[in-house]
């Protein structure tokens, strides 16, 4: 294969990782990791390295389209950057001693989690009363709908921002946005409104894969032959994905795609276990 | 105190700019990206890629310094790379852009947090991570 094939499959690739990516709210980087080193036989720092642009990519991309629709909430977002870009330093820091074997196998259940979690029920309601918490911090706000303005106040803000660290943590260690965990916290356990839980959770993952990006950028993982096909297939993808989202349902999609990166997990973790990276 | 309709007009003008930053931002590393793909391909399209064993990228690929300098010398790759850190440049700005906002409110709490959050990804920039 010469560059020149490898680049053209790599930009088709990312292109499919990008729509898929966005279709189903998992970003660009899950399906990264796999495609390169599954597929391509690239070394796993060389696509950890590639999935962290490719989550920038992503992330940026669509969020400037939400953050226009005034649905992000922004100083929620802020708040809780604090946890996962400290997490993903520190992941970048363990990623020194871990195996890539082992990273691996944790990139493998990680992405078992988020199939998991696309699938689930969404929080739509709107908390009435907030935690003292969330008024100290001015995290309580409203957003658009349909219907209307709608208010909302946070709940469990200590339990947020404590999953939140974890979240970072694999973002630093994977290379991924985990944003999977990310709308967890603030799903599941602080009680938002699940459409302002993607977006700002969305708009987060670029800041959290920037934090260990630029350890990543100086310890030589990110390679501008990967990058480049990359960069270019994920944000086209991604630009179609937002497009396509408003007009399909996107369901059956998510149930299909679930499956598809469970059993390339099981791979990972198998591949894993066998010491094969 | 402002009325809460004047917040809610500042804070709307703040997220229309962040959107702006990110969108340019996106642009921009993208286009460089493309050129400096273009320009890669023609140069080195007819070699085979080798990345089944982990060399890590040489110095000139790893700091800002070193890509000016391949820069220089009309390196394809370094201009990829350059798109690469426009690209991870993009979400700092963005915060950089938060906190100017933040201060323009005179909201205090945030102003501190957004340093906070500043002063983590400095020092995962220069804290001697690289290892």
């Amino acid at each position: 294969m010469t560059i020149l094939t490898f680049t053209l499959i790599l930009l088709l690739g990312a292109y499919l990782a990008g729509l898929a990516g966005s279709l189903t709210g998992l970003g660009g980087g899950v399906v990264i990791i796999p495609l390169l080193t599954l597929f391509f036989h690239v070394d796993i720092r060389y696509a950890i390295g590639a999935a962290l642009v490719a989550s920038i990519a992503t992330s940026s991309g669509s969020a400037s389209a939400y953050v226009k629709e005034g649905i992000t909430n922004i100083r929620l977002g802020m708040f809780l950057e604090i946890a996962t870009t400290a997490g993903a330093v520190l992941g970048a820091i363990l990623a020194i001693y871990t195996p890539v074997n082992l990273v691996a196998i944790i990139f493998g259940f990680t992405l078992i989690f988020s199939a998991a979690m696309t699938l689930r029920k969404k929080h739509e309601g709107a908390l009435q009363e907030g935690s003292k918490l969330s008024y100290q911090l001015k995290l309580n706000s409203s957003y658009p709908t349909k219907d209307g303005i709608v208010d909302y106040k946070l709940t469990n803000i200590g339990a947020g921002f404590s999953i939140m660290t974890v979240a970072g943590l694999l973002s630093g260690l994977l290379g991924i946005g985990s944003g999977a965990l990310k709308v967890l916290a603030m799903d599941s356990a602080m009680k938002i409104p699940f459409r302002v839980s993607t977006t700002t959770s969305n708009f987060m993952v670029g800041v959290t894969a920037a934090a260990s990006a630029v350890v990543y950028l100086q310890r030589g993982y990110i390679d501008p032959g990967i990058a480049f096909p990359v960069i270019i297939g994920v944000l086209a993808g991604a630009f179609t994905g937002s497009k396509l989202l408003m007009k399909i349902d996107v369901k059956k999609l998510k149930l299909i795609f679930s499956v598809a990166i469970t059993l390339i997990a099981l791979n990972m973790i198998y591949n894993g276990f066998n010491h094969k990276f | 105190m402002d009325t809460k309709e004047n917040k809610k007009m500042t804070d709307y003008d703040v997220e229309q700019l962040i959107g702006q930053v990110l969108r340019y931002g996106v642009l921009i590393s993208g286009i460089i990206a493309i050129i400096g793909g273009i320009l890669y391909l023609y140069q080195q399209g007819k070699g085979h890629p080798d990345y089944g064993t982990f060399h890590g990228e040489t110095a000139g690929y790893t700091s800002l310094t070193g890509i000016i300098e391949g820069l220089k010398h009309g390196s394809a790759t370094e201009i990829i790379q350059l798109g690469v850190v426009v690209m991870i440049a993009t979400p700092i700005l963005r915060i950089i852009f938060s906190l100017l906002s933040f201060i323009v409110e005179r909201d205090k709490l945030y102003i501190f947090l957004t340093l906070v959050v500043l002063a983590i990804i400095t020092f995962s920039m220069f804290g001697g991570l690289k290892v």
